[in-house]
């Protein structure tokens, strides 16, 4: 346990890994609220329209949605798994393991490359003459699918920027057994990636 | 001399956390099978109960787990059910808005 004396300064200066780690939180929470507003969105636009959602939902592929949940998953256990392997000084283990993260969200990237493909060779994207023409609430059921998974896409994007310099500050000693919090604050982003997709894929995906 | 024993009671929490780590993923994706499997049967509005059931019982493992809220200081757990209140009230008042209208 810590035991403080009267004029007690932490070992480390300035270190204050508590603050980091609440900070990256609070940042989260904003992220949160972000994503929130638009699950309120399509939580009122459903109840308007049951039966046009209902439409919607199943033109979307179930089993590519399954796919890249579990790949999500998987990544966020390899960053847990890396941020474990720092706090034992294993260095190279903890940067194979950002490594295949990084791997794993590209392959999620690529999925939906191909699944937003999919959907504009039908003639299905924003303002599309063959969307317009589709009854209200397909059309918001689909504004609302391109923008946040597309906006949680581009969360993956930065996630996947953000593990990459993780990477390098660990190859350069930055990041290292002692001094890891930078890691953990980019593992939470990358948690907080996953869980935004844990409700997203239900929403677009299951709910028929 | 401290700081050597919590960094090796920070070894030991590590070393114990790979296979616990693996157990909850395990966990997330046999919920996950569970979701689907669920969403294929006929159990009309059911189905959006069930699913958002097991998206708030697989985020709840991420956050703990992955996130480690569990083992962090009591702060960060307080932090996070206020901001999630926040948000159900945002929504669960939206909805009253507009069920009732």
């Amino acid at each position: 346990m810590k035991t403080t004396t009267a004029n007690s300064q932490p070992v480390h200066g300035h270190r204050d890994d508590v603050g980091t780690k609440i900070g990256m939180w609070l940042f989260l929470f904003t992220e949160l609220i972000l994503f929130g507003g638009m699950f309120i969105l399509y939580a009122v636009y459903r109840f308007k329209h049951p039966e046009e959602f209902h439409l919607a939902a199943k033109e979307l592929d179930t089993f590519v949605g399954t796919v890249n949940t579990m790949i999500l998953l998987t990544s966020s256990l390899t960053v847990a798994m890396s941020i474990a392997a720092i706090g034992q000084g294993r260095k190279n283990l903890s940067m194979a393991l950002i490594g295949t993260t990084v791997l794993m969200a590209l392959a999620f990237l690529v999925n939906k490359y191909f699944e937003w493909g999919h959907k504009f060779e039908h003639g299905i994207y924003p303002r599309s003459p063959e969307l317009l023409a589709k009854p209200p609430g397909e059309i918001l059921y689909f504004g609302l699918y391109f923008v946040m998974t597309g906006l949680h896409a581009l969360h993956v994007l930065i996630g996947m920027a953000v593990l990459v310099i993780m990477m390098v500050f660990i190859k350069k000693g930055v990041i290292n057994r002692q001094s890891y919090v930078r890691l953990e604050a980019g593992g939470l982003y990358w948690h907080l990636v996953d869980i935004i997709w844990i409700f997203l894929f239900p929403l677009f995906y299951l709910i028929h | 001399m401290q700081l050597s024993e919590e960094h090796q009671q920070d070894v030991n929490h590590h070393r114990t956390s790979y296979g616990h780590y693996v157990l909850v993923w395990l966990g997330l994706l046999a919920f996950t099978g569970i979701t689907v499997t669920l969403s294929g049967m006929d159990l009309g509005r059911w189905v959006i109960i069930s699913t958002l059931a097991i998206a708030s019982i697989k985020s709840v493992l991420v956050a703990n787990v992955f996130m480690h809220l569990k083992s962090e200081d009591k702060v960060f757990t307080v932090f996070v059910l206020v901001a999630v209140a926040t948000l159900a009230i945002f929504i669960t008042l939206t909805f009253f808005d507009y069920a009732f209208k």
